[in-house]
């Protein structure tokens, strides 16, 4: 028989207990959604081989053909962390900019701000984490220092009028620390917020939540950053995704993150899923009632182009059903 | 500021889940030949809580040649006290064979749509209905628990929208002629939070919700979200398959079941106490996934097991 990672359970057994969620508040979805497709920045930065600069800007632009609000179209971070992300440049520049749609980039520090800037950026993500061990791997530094360094993004980003978005990693759980407490994560999402980001994205890096965890995460969150500046970045790794952003949005938050054809793996766990497929969250809201301005048809057009320019398969459950109802 | 989103009163999810029924039902038979040694190995893993019983009525989605080594396996398991191996039999033929073999609980299969019904077992609901009433009777006649499956609950592969209060109509005549528990299926995978919660409301006005269960499947990927919406509704007993076994046979390509594994992720996170051990249970879907060739449709099992 194959050996189970014997860390998985003992996250979990000790972390929960019984949490409610009044039948009433399901009346209490938010009427529209926002959904931040990330799958051309934290999709395609976890692909392995470097996909063709030409691809990259098909996807965007058949991705702003399918309403999306907010596509994430690259990341001004050194080629030699990210080489997929080396032609940063040129997608920004030589994608379509839809009127009406955001075309955030990342930017981890004021160097990559300004080359984003003068490639015509006109909105930037930061990346903090809940988490020091996280911090330290990724970044080399203590969250306090990276908060450092975002505010020279910051202040440069505010003198240029230009929105910042705050990413917070690790909000359910880390792959070094492994339980990480509500209260860190409302800390770290008040300091960004402050600093001046205009909504914090709350990400279970490693998909390791569950619909209670997000629940206690957001309570403690919600008391200090409003929900209407709150969004979620649920990964699948465990299958749980769609029901974390269930409950999300139960609790107000009506800003999604989520990658065409669940694009993207997990870097700390080999084989396992990745990001939210946009298409089975569409899928979920339409059905819901609630709009988001997504053309469901056209999005899974994008989806099937990533999929043959990676050669791989599809990892949204709608892509993959083929019947008609 | 945070709590102006917090609506007043607060209702409970169940504290406990005390049923899994991993139903094999539609899977096996879409897998391609089962050995009988294997499904045997499977009742090991503490798993095996169902057994597809066909007896000489057939229905036109399943594979008979799957299912034909019934009375082999009912009769080859091990069975642990306290662990019910319920039976499908779709027929008094069927119930005779089964109670014949030793089967000590059975299960009946309606839906919620003309259509699919005529497909599949070539009668209308009415005509269906009457002859689980039959096997109904003759199974509290012999004090065997009768458990009711209503098919198509969130929609139809046919007929397309299916009402809440068809769902109610079918499932309040299962209960009604003695099944112990209604198990609501989304058939095809098509529902989503909003329509689950639409249908269980209907259905909750006629039968208590204890006695009521899902089977959602995850075609379009709902399936936990789904789950998780009838919870809070007050259901507490879900249906799923070890690795997510089985596809879909209207949808080529999709999947199936939800996947124990990861429904047992979810709850464990709740903190809701099924008594399943997850270890064991992706195990045997190790287990069966080796024996049938087939990669796991788990994604703990996924990301758990080394390459």
């Amino acid at each position: 028989m194959a050996m189970v990672r014997s860390t998985l359970p003992r996250r979990l057994m000790g972390l929960a207990s019984l949490r409610a969620v009044s039948t009433s508040s399901m009346g209490m979805f938010p009427n529209q959604v926002k959904i931040v497709e990330v799958g051309p920045r934290d999709g395609l930065q976890n692909e392995k081989n470097i996909v063709p600069t030409p691809v990259k800007i098909k996807l965007i632009d058949m991705l702003s053909e399918a309403g999306l609000p907010v596509i994430e179209a690259t990341s001004f971070v050194s080629p030699k962390w990210v080489p997929q992300m080396a032609d940063h440049t040129e997608v920004l520049k030589g994608i379509q900019k839809f009127p009406g749609i955001n075309y955030p980039v990342l930017t981890p520090n004021l160097k990559g701000f300004q080359a984003a800037v003068a490639a015509g950026a006109k909105e930037v993500s930061i990346f903090g984490a809940a988490s020091e061990l996280f911090t330290k791997k990724n970044i080399n530094c203590s969250i306090d220092e990276s908060l450092q360094r975002f505010s020279e993004v910051l202040k440069a980003a505010q003198a240029a009028s230009i929105p910042v978005r705050g990413y917070v990693s690790c909000v359910l759980g880390c792959p070094y620390e492994g339980k990480i407490s509500p209260a860190k994560v409302a800390e770290v999402s008040k300091k960004m917020y402050s600093m001046g980001c205009y909504e914090i994205s709350l990400g279970d890096t490693i998909g390791v939540g569950t619909p209670g965890l997000m629940k206690d995460m957001l309570s403690a969150v919600m008391q200090e950053v409003p929900v209407a500046a709150l969004a979620v970045h649920c990964h699948d790794t465990y299958g749980q995704a769609l029901a974390n952003t269930l409950m999300a949005l139960q609790m107000g938050v009506s800003v999604v993150d989520a990658s065409v054809a669940g694009l993207g793996g997990c870097p700390y766990a080999q084989g396992a899923s990745g990001n939210l497929a946009t298409e089975d969250l569409v899928y979920m809201l339409t059905g819901l009632g609630i709009h988001t301005g997504v053309n469901l048809q056209k999005l899974q057009e994008a989806g099937t182009f990533i999929c043959q320019a990676l050669n791989r398969k599809t990892r949204s459950k709608v892509a993959q059903a083929t019947c008609k109802l | 500021m945070g709590g102006a989103c917090f609506p007043a009163g607060l209702a409970q999810f169940p504290s406990r889940v005390p049923a899994l029924h991993p139903s094999r039902i539609p899977s096996i038979p879409t897998m391609g030949n089962v050995p009988s040694a294997v499904k045997h190995c499977l009742s090991y893993q503490q798993l095996l809580r169902e057994h597809l019983w066909t007896g000489d009525s057939v229905t036109g989605a399943l594979d008979p040649a799957q299912m034909a080594d019934h009375t082999e396996v009912l009769r080859g398991i091990y069975r642990y006290p306290g662990v019910r191996y319920p039976v499908l039999t779709p027929n008094l033929q069927g119930f005779h064979r089964a109670v014949a073999a030793g089967a000590t609980e059975i299960s009946v299969f309606g839906a919620a749509s003309e259509s699919f019904t005529k497909k599949n077992i070539n009668c209308s609901i009415e005509e269906s209905m009457e002859k689980f009433e039959e096997v109904v009777k003759s199974s509290r006649q012999m004090n065997i628990p009768a458990r009711g499956y209503v098919s198509c609950a969130l929609g139809c592969p046919y007929e397309g929208n299916i009402t809440p209060q068809k769902v109610t109509e079918v499932s309040k005549r299962l209960y009604g002629m003695g099944c112990y528990e209604i198990s609501l299926g989304d058939t095809t995978g098509v529902g989503t939070p909003g329509s689950m919660k639409r249908m269980l409301e209907n259905v909750m006005k006629e039968i208590p919700p204890s006695a009521l269960a899902v089977h959602c499947h995850d075609t379009y990927g709902q399936a936990l979200a789904n789950i998780l919406m009838a919870l809070q509704m007050g259901i507490n007993v879900v249906d799923s398959a070890v690795s997510g076994l089985g596809g879909c046979p209207y949808a080529k390509g999709a999947s199936g079941n939800v996947a124990t594994e990861d429904l047992l992720y979810m709850l464990n996170g709740l903190g809701l106490n099924t008594g399943v051990d997850l270890y064991k249970v992706m195990e045997a879907g190790d287990f069966i996934c080796k024996a049938v060739n087939k990669t796991t449709n788990s994604k703990v099992a996924q990301t758990s097991f080394s390459a």
